[in-house]
């Protein structure tokens, strides 16, 4: 019985034996040591019809509450921003989704164009001169920050601050000890960062990481933590949100060297984690230093604009064991998912986007205060879309006991950090709309402590 | 082609966000912190920006348009049911922090991918978290470091082996992790030179990093021997799964003697390869390295549920957010279900296609090794160079003429002018044949019209671009100010679609 | 244009494919056409700095053409005096003109008794000849 993935039949069989010589299938393995041969069928489950896989895997399906049937208020590091039909029309593209990396230009100008425009929108965004192709999240690319300042500036010490997302600062550790970096962190001075405690710590280190908005949402004095850096000699590079930067500074016009992130929010769903996109921008001095692919314009034979890989002499299947990274498959579909999300937008909705955000998330936290009596956990910080709110009692019980109204009120922020068991991060997208505030509001009004 | 930039018309675009008009508005923002200028983004309006995209993509080749035999890369047909599944709201819409139970399906999906992974393999626990192969093999390595450092030889062990064959991420990542490389060669056969390895492994050797099929698509007969060599000498063998798809049923790296796997879920398990990514690189290993496996762990509890198990002491940490990415598992997992056993017709099909194209090809190019190949096989078109003047870049730009993607070239880097043709399992001996036929009358054009060759491609979007201007003056991203505002839009040249087959 | 291939009499030369030119107790150095040919059009050097040291059968930098980086290996030990910026600003110039415009760096020998293990024009061919 043939397979739906097979076009094999058995006069195609008999045929192709006889041109290559050879009697039977099993002929073509006899290279394979009887050692090393399974001998026996592998312990699957019988194929299914496509069918049963879809009622099989669609019943897993149903069995999570995703945001279409539990409101939710979750973010810390991805967030439930509406993504418009146009996105997954484009990626459905066959000649887009089934393509690989562009070594062939002349056969993937599609796929070499759009990745040019995305370095284009990445770099207006966050105001650098190159951006790669993409890299793998925003944990990922902190660590390829980490390798290109190590390189850079011949340093061994890395500075991470400990208001930027905890599994950031988890990879780069994990990464650190292969790249013979030290890691150290600047904590947060009620939910900011310090320059100055920032600029003690930074002594000799090859790069300075700080997130804006940080994980509490708060906005960090960003201009003068990349001057501290600079002070102390290291790469200021700022861990960005992209939809902020229609209302918020670019890092690139604030001193940084490097601008990265997770570009999730912009134009890809939340998919339990993944997968999404990494982004990676630089000045220019950096371009040779870059990790990752980067395309370039060119012209043909005829003189015709035209796009290819650039710079590949940076790259693995080139420069092996001095490559910039090893990264090959990056994330370019979804980062062509984050193209098209911003071309949706333009900069009018980025900008709208942004301060419908600032308004939702500050009457949220309004209401919070004043319905519930629950209090920011950092009053006197600016806040963008996302703030800690102390609840009272175990956050975590919060989160449980709204969930049973319905609600998933946010992250409970003790898992990560000391002394804030009581703390709940609170994302408000333009998502949301004000009666689900209400509804967020007097859920934990009652379960509030 | 215009550049969506340049389609950019002031006051025009394709959003529209609910507003809120009776919210009090937000704060002002502190003046250093706020946005001075608005960035460029283009502005457009919805039908445009799907025109764009549409007419991108026309000018793009896929595995949907033609066959695409690119060595290592596993160019397979991407199932659409694949698609529909992933995109369901259950999984598409689920946060990756929500609590474990309201995770159940997704927590379940993944052990259930995990038990997969570790029979296909022959090994014994699997971590799905690293996003691609090359974060895989950086991970298998931190592993190793980690392995070592705890039997307090971590200093001791400071050199991995590597074969001339490898692919270039291999060594890129051996030194992402703070190793030293040892180069073993590869013999006539297109085996590793055993003698050459015997004399580079002691007690300073750390692991070996090996694809078994190799690069040149051949099974290493002695990888019994290998293995001893490695395990006696203390070692591990790390496995680069990039040719998975040889061996599905038939061979298990675990097996073979390997420690750590890692799989490419774009490759063998049909996640689509997206233009360049996303991927996944899950890592399976022998009970001995388990308790270095990144957190978290996806774990089957005695009650019957699933959840994640941070309580891992030796973990080498986090490589990716999350558990890593998801979507592609929902694919890889729905693809897999759909086989079953059966994976090992998969595998033998795609050896016989290989065997098939080769031995139609191998008398019109140059055979590096005269053995049967696996999934895939190198040719060299040395002879056309020294004979016509042709190279394996010429056949290559001339294959596109003929409607098909051309093969890897100038890989593995000890064929010289070498062709890596990898036809995988879902073609129909009609597609194998007329790339052969092609294959063969541009042998024959080599001889008698090489400017054909030469000048290609004829019928692509683009003629054969200038890439050492690309690398001179590189030109990364639009030049705004080179290009102010645009005139009226002249009328557009029309595009041809690729002729696939 | 590349240049027709050549191998002038008066270099010295290095297995590695470069050449030295001494001049007394200076010496200019440089890659041969074979290596220039094997690269292809040079897109890029990357050279050492003005008064840094290089040191003989090491690499002192590198240089890149689309599709490969390689070591540019220093055939003899010496001081940095000058290098070549009209092949930093044109690196092609090296393809062109491999032993005239396209030099690399002059330098201050520190032991002229390294040239005794560099090869002379006919040992060079030999060398080439049985790659």
């Amino acid at each position: 019985m043939t397979h739906p993935f097979l076009a094999l039949t058995e006069s195609d069989r008999e045929e192709m034996l006889g041109t290559i010589g050879v009697g039977s299938v099993e002929d073509l393995f006899r290279d394979l040591p009887e050692a090393v041969r399974l001998g026996r069928e592998l312990e699957l489950e019988p194929a299914l019809s496509e069918q049963e896989v879809f009622a099989h895997v669609a019943a897993l399906a149903g069995r999570n509450a995703d945001a279409s049937t539990e409101l939710s208020f979750l973010g810390a590091g991805m967030y439930d921003h509406y993504v418009p039909a146009v996105v997954d029309t484009i990626l459905q593209r066959g000649e887009l989704l089934t393509a690989y990396t562009p070594y062939q230009p002349e056969m993937s100008q599609g796929v070499l164009q759009a990745i040019f425009e995305y370095q284009t929108a990445v770099c207006e965004l966050t105001g650098m001169d190159v951006s790669n192709a993409s890299g793998y999240d925003g944990t990922s690319v902190a660590a390829d920050a980490c390798y290109v300042a190590k390189h850079a500036t011949g340093r061994d010490k890395v500075v991470v601050t400990e208001a930027t997302n905890p599994q950031v600062r988890q990879v780069v550790k994990t990464f650190a000890a292969g790249f013979g970096l030290e890691v150290v962190e600047v904590p947060h001075r009620n939910g900011v960062t310090d320059p100055d405690e920032l600029e003690q710590v930074a002594a000799d280190a090859a790069a300075v990481i700080f997130q804006q908005p940080n994980f509490f949402g708060c906005l960090e004095p960003a201009p003068d933590i990349c001057a501290a850096a600079a002070e102390a000699g290291a790469l200021p590079v700022a861990h960005v949100d992209l939809l902020s930067l229609g209302v918020l500074e670019a890092p690139g016009r604030y001193g940084a060297a490097l601008a990265i992130g997770e570009g999730q929010a912009a134009g890809n769903f939340p998919s339990f984690g993944g997968p999404h996109y990494g982004f990676l921008a630089a000045r220019q001095e950096f371009i040779r230093r870059m990790p990752g692919r980067i395309v370039g314009e060119t012209v043909d034979t005829a003189g015709e604009r035209g796009y290819v890989l650039t710079l590949q002499t940076r790259e693995q299947h080139i420069r092996r064991e001095k490559a910039t990274s090893n990264i090959t498959t990056n994330q370019t579909l979804l980062a062509l998912g984050g193209l098209v999300y911003l071309t949706w937008l333009g900069p009018q909705g980025l900008r709208e986007l942004g301060e419908t955000c600032l308004s939702l998330a500050a009457y949220a936290k309004k209401r919070l205060e004043e319905r519930a009596g629950l209090g920011p956990a950092f009053a006197e910080q600016t806040t963008f879309k996302e703030f800690a709110v102390r609840v009272g009692r175990n956050a975590r019980e919060v989160v449980a006991a709204a969930r049973e109204q319905g609600v998933h009120p946010g992250y409970a922020l003790g898992r990560d950090y000391e002394g804030m068991d009581d703390v709940l991060l609170v994302a408000v997208t333009e998502r949301r709309t004000p009666e689900e505030i209400d509804r967020l509001v007097d859920v934990l009004a009652e379960v509030g402590g | 082609m215009k550049l969506i930039f340049e389609k950019s018309q002031a006051g025009r675009r394709a959003s529209a966000l609910p507003r809120y008009e009776h919210l009090p508005g937000p704060s002002e923002l502190p003046e250093d912190l706020r946005r001075a200028e608005p960035p460029r983004l283009p502005e457009v309006p919805e039908f445009e920006l799907v025109r764009h995209f549409t007419e991108l993509s026309t000018r793009n080749f896929g595995v949907d348009t033609g066959f695409y035999p690119l060595g290592s890369c596993t160019m397979k047909y991407n199932p659409r049911i694949n698609e529909r599944l992933a995109a369901l709201p259950g999984f598409a819409r689920l946060h990756p922090l929500q609590e474990e139970d309201g995770a159940q399906g997704a927590l379940e999906l993944m052990w259930r991918l995990q038990e997969i992974l570790a029979e296909v393999t022959g090994l014994d626990a699997v971590s799905l978290q690293p996003a691609a192969g090359s974060q895989g093999e950086l991970t298998g390595l931190l592993l190793v470091r980690a392995y070592f450092a705890a039997r307090g030889e971590g200093d001791q062990r400071r050199k991995v082996v590597i074969p001339d064959t490898a692919h270039g991420t291999n060594p890129a990542s051996v030194t992402m992790a703070g190793y030293e490389l040892t180069p073993v060669r590869t013999d006539a056969r297109g085996n590793i030179d055993v003698e050459d390895l015997r004399g580079k492994v002691d007690e300073h050797t750390a692991a070996l990093m090996l694809t078994n099929p190799s690069t040149v698509g051949l099974f290493d007969e002695n990888i019994d021997e290998i293995q001893r060599i490695f395990h006696g000498a203390g070692a591990l063998m790390y496995y680069d799964g990039a040719n998975l798809n040889a061996v599905c049923g038939i061979s298990r790296p675990g097996d073979m003697g390997f420690d750590i796997v890692h799989i490419n879920l774009h490759k063998t398990f049909s996640q689509p390869h997206g233009g360049g990514g996303p991927g996944g690189g899950p890592i399976a290993v022998r009970e001995i390295l388990e308790p270095f496996l990144p957190v978290p762990a996806v774990v089957r509890r005695e009650g019957g549920d699933f959840g994640l198990d941070y309580d891992r002491p030796q973990t080498i940490g986090k490589v990716r957010g999350f558990t890593g990415p998801f979507g592609v598992f929902v694919r890889s997992y729905a693809y897999i279900r759909m086989w079953g056993p059966r994976l090992r017709e998969m595998s033998e099909v795609a050896v016989l296609n290989a065997n098939y194209v080769l031995a139609r090809l191998k008398d019109a190019y140059d055979l590096p090794f005269d053995r049967l190949c696996m999934h895939e096989f190198v040719v060299s078109a040395r002879s056309l160079k020294k004979q016509h003047g042709c190279t394996a870049l010429d056949v290559a730009k001339r294959l596109m003429d003929y409607g098909f993607h051309p093969p890897t070239i100038y890989f593995p880097l000890i064929v010289p002018e070498a062709l890596m043709v990898e036809p995988t399992e879902t073609e129909a001996k009609e597609t194998l044949d007329a790339f052969c036929d092609a294959m063969l009358a541009i042998a024959r054009e080599a001889a008698d019209e090489p400017e054909l060759l030469k000048e290609a491609p004829h019928h692509r979007p683009v003629q054969r671009l200038d890439e050492v201007r690309a690398a001179k003056q590189p030109v990364v991203r639009y030049g705004f100010e080179e290009h102010p505002q645009a005139e009226a839009e002249p009328a557009p040249t029309a595009t041809k679609a690729p002729t696939g087959v | 244009m590349a240049a027709a291939e050549s191998y002038p009499d008066d270099l010295k030369y290095h297995e590695e494919h470069d050449w030295a030119r001494v001049e007394g107790d200076e010496a200019v150095l440089g890659i041969t056409w074979f290596a220039a040919d094997a690269l292809g059009e040079l897109v890029h050097f990357e050279p050492p700095e003005v008064g840094s040291t290089v040191t003989k059968d090491q690499s002192y930098g590198e240089i890149e053409s689309v599709k490969a980086v390689s070591d540019v290996i220093a055939p003899l030990s010496g001081e940095v005096l000058e290098v070549n910026e009209q092949v930093v600003g044109a690196p092609e110039t090296v393809n062109e003109d491999p032993y005239g415009n396209g030099w690399l760096l002059r330098i201050r020998v520190a032991d002229p008794g390294e040239t005794d293990a560099l090869l002379d024009v006919g040992a060079y061919r030999e060398l080439l000849a049985s790659q």
